[in-house]
């Protein structure tokens, strides 16, 4: 959005403020692991050889700060349930187990490790007891047992439902920044495009490529490495976004392509960015080199990670930036003019044309953030827009196609809705119940919560 | 490269079962979208209702085919009714997004792992085939010696899927040259003027619904009778834009669009397949594999059906047959 902001001070002092706030939100993302090492319950230290070794510690959190148990035996098994090698937890309650020969054996393996519950002290048990990992680097791989009271302690539903609206949340604010940019585009264009999954999916490949770079960027002795992805996938995407508009969407308005035939063309496009992605990047999850396990704190009774805490507090700040800029701006004002009315726009005095260039630099820059976040929170591959694609077109019309805080309260009722349903429904449901929700609304509300009423038949 | 292999390759995929079931479900979408102006992106989720409806019946409840056959015909009809009624009103795009995410119920419930017991979860359902390889009439590989030969169960499955494409383009014909179907097109060309002319375009435009999604229902059973088994995979959302692709490379709204549409779709694919499997196979091959290894082949045919749609839809709308004039894509 702000980056084609060519006049006024308010734009510029909106980008800056917007890096800023990137840049402060995600150091607090890497500042906390370093806290953690502190305790007595220390955090292992890689080992710098050609072999892949799995790392762990196991820590009591009854204790404030976690303490070490020692004594507990350790086993990693292959799929096929084989022992690959053995363990006992140490003083400070580490243990390090080498996989047998090199690295490049490992990779794309996935492995088991398995705590043995008889080999821990009396009265305690594991919240977990095995965990399975995949091998995707050729990384060490850390893995953390925390250790918790014997006996069944099941939340209640009114934790659950909390616990449940952190992750609502975190899925909701990156839904509005991709449902943002769709809706904007369906409004001053009328292309619904199809295409969008794979701006986001752009986004979660730009910062791993940035974060795949050889070296380390640092700065004051943080490394900042995926912090410096999420801002380039920002970056990247507006001017991925540019390009797509001038290369592609320009051209076909030019020659007054129909919109159902656009509609297709972004099927198209669709198809041939996905498998491009695949083509380059695997068909694997793949995770970003920082933020893969952090500690998460305990607030009450809930469990809040501060990449969680991070991405939600950004996403808030993007979106009352992008909003407020919409709102109060020259060129935001011009862009609802547009989506309101192309025709009389344009009569106006409204350059048409770059209100909508503007408009796909600012929706594709929000959906690759949205992508490359998602990346952090929950991982990637080349399908991950492909598979939101829904849900950021049912939050889009659930709130009305076409307007802008309906994009945003649609992607909250929908991201809420799909973490929270799985309180009384299996979560493999959930996307269902969130799909339902839609054709529901639809029904008794064709325009959407916020949409205007008009015929839309 | 082995040109023969490319061929005979080719040519076994543009007329083997395959290409018959995305002919059936395009003479589906061409009834939905050629000829009504509806655009229906769940075409899968109709296939996948009745490809299940068929299977379940033997599998589950130990009933014959025929009477699967029946139910699925009766569930797509009660699927076509639950989508038309809440999405028929509104405008074009709204349809396609509400059709799309109908067909991701479907295909997520379905596959579902709590229902695995019944439905089979992502592994899917088989053990049905029996009934029907007893009534195949052939025991030999059938086809031309040296150009291209089938398996006789692939036969089978392509003379019933053939002969049911032969009955669909007949009754396309004739309910496009009847008064019905031309209140069918005028509704594609001006929903108010039909209106206005005191036709119930509703009404129409949910009896294209059932009809064109009993076409995709032929296309959910002769998926099941190729592959011998029905899973979620074979309905993905990906199934319909690939139907939409066929219907646009033969041309919309024409009865024989999807025909001509199908077999050279599935020839192309099988041509580029074939031909980036070999320049990547072997021990020297022709493209380094350094940049392209064999899975990276592999995509090299969904990547050119992408670009391809894309130019499709630019330069030639219409496809081969069409004409560009009798297509709703310009409209909201």
């Amino acid at each position: 959005m702000a980056i084609a902001l060519r006049r006024g001070a308010t734009a510029t002092t909106a980008l800056v403020l917007l890096g800023a706030v990137l840049a402060a939100l995600l150091t607090v993302m890497a500042g906390s692991p370093a806290h953690a090492a502190e305790t007595r319950c220390a955090l292992v230290k890689p080992t710098d050889d050609d072999t892949i070794s799995i790392l762990g510690r196991i820590c009591d959190r009854r204790e404030k700060p976690p303490v070490a148990v020692p004594g507990v035996r350790v086993t990693v098994e292959d799929e096929a349930g084989e022992e690959l090698g053995e363990a006992t937890s140490s003083e400070d309650g580490t243990f390090v187990i080498d996989l047998p020969g090199t690295s490049i054996e490992h990779l794309g393996k996935s492995y088991t490790v398995v705590l043995d519950e008889s080999t821990l002290p009396e009265g305690t048990k594991p919240e977990i007891t095995s965990r399975t990992i995949d091998i995707n680097l050729d990384n060490d791989q850390t893995v953390i047992f925390p250790i918790g009271d014997a006996g069944p302690a099941k939340p209640s539903k009114f934790t659950e439902a909390l616990q449940l609206m952190v992750g609502g949340l975190v899925f909701s604010v990156l839904l509005a920044m991709a449902a943002l940019g769709l809706s904007m585009i369906f409004g001053t264009t009328g292309l619904t495009n199809f295409a969008h999954g794979e701006l986001i999916t752009f986004g979660a490949l730009v910062a791993f490529f940035i974060d795949r770079l050889p070296g380390r960027i640092e700065v004051g002795g943080t490394e900042i490495t995926v912090i410096v992805g999420v801002l380039g996938a920002f970056l990247v995407g507006g001017v991925f976004g540019w390009l797509n508009d001038t290369a592609l969407w320009r051209p076909l308005r030019r020659r007054g392509t129909g919109l159902v035939a656009m509609m297709i063309v972004s099927i198209g496009l669709s198809l041939f960015l996905r498998n491009i992605y695949q083509y380059f990047a695997g068909a694997q999850t793949r995770n970003y080199s920082q933020y893969g396990a952090v500690e998460p704190w305990e607030i009450g009774d809930i469990l809040l990670t501060p990449k969680e805490l991070t991405v939600i507090l950004l996403g808030v700040a993007v979106l009352v930036l992008t909003t407020s800029l919409l709102q109060f701006t020259r060129l935001g004002k011009a862009t609802r003019a547009v989506a309101d009315n192309p025709g009389l726009a344009s009569a106006t005095g409204i350059n048409v044309e770059r209100v909508i260039g503007t408009v796909w630099i600012g929706g594709a820059a929000l959906a690759a953030l949205a992508g490359a976040l998602l990346g952090v929170t929950q991982g990637f591959d080349f399908q991950l827009g492909f598979r939101i694609l829904l849900l950021v077109f049912a939050a889009t019309v659930l709130g009305g196609l076409g307007t802008i805080w309906g994009a945003i309260v649609g992607a909250f009722v929908i991201g809420l809705f799909t973490e929270l349903s799985t309180l009384f429904v299996d979560p493999e449901f959930k996307f269902v119940g969130a799909l339902l929700l839609l054709i529901v609304i639809l029904l008794i509300r064709p325009q959407g919560l916020l949409g205007k009423a008009q015929r839309i038949g | 490269m082995d040109f023969n292999e490319l061929l005979t390759g080719s040519l076994q995929q543009a007329l083997g079962p395959t290409a018959v079931v995305y002919c059936l479900a395009a003479i589906g979408l061409n009834i939905h979208f050629g000829y009504t102006g509806l655009l229906n992106f769940g075409q899968a989720g109709f296939m996948m209702v009745a490809g299940y409806a068929m299977v379940t019946m033997s599998t589950i409840w130990g009933q014959s085919l025929w009477l699967g056959v029946l139910v699925g015909v009766i569930l797509t009809v009660i699927l076509a009714l639950m989508l038309g009624v809440p999405t028929l009103r509104l405008r074009a795009d709204y349809l396609a997004i509400v059709t799309i995410a109908a067909a991701e119920i479907i295909r997520q419930v379905i596959s579902a792992a709590k229902f695995s017991d019944d439905l089979g979860g992502q592994d899917g359902l088989t053990g049905f085939i029996k009934p029907f390889r007893k009534m195949n009439p052939f025991d030999e590989p059938v086809g031309i010696d040296g150009v291209v030969m089938w398996s006789p169960n692939d036969f089978w499955v392509m003379t019933v899927g053939w002969l049911l494409v032969v009955a669909a383009c007949l009754i396309t014909w004739l309910l496009m040259r009847s008064p019905w179907g031309r209140v069918l097109k005028s509704i594609r060309e001006d929903e108010d003027a039909v209106r206005s002319l005191g036709k119930n375009v509703y009404a129409y435009k949910m009896q294209s619904l059932i009809i064109g999604g009993l076409f995709g229902a032929l296309a959910g059973f002769v998926v099941a009778l190729r592959s011998a088994t029905v899973g979620p995979s074979f309905f993905a959302t990906d199934v319909t834009f690939f139907a939409y692709t066929v219907l646009l490379i033969g041309g919309a709204a024409r009865v024989l669009g999807p025909v001509a549409g199908a077999v050279i779709f599935w020839f192309l694919i099988t041509v580029l397949d074939i031909a980036f499997g070999q320049m990547t196979a072997g021990a020297d091959p022709i493209i380094p594999a350094s940049i392209m290894d064999s899975t990276q082949a592999s995509l090299m045919r969904l990547i050119f059906m992408g670009l391809g749609l894309m130019l499709l839809m630019i330069y030639r709308p219409q496809g081969i047959f069409g004409d560009r004039r009798e297509l709703a894509i310009d409209g909201r």
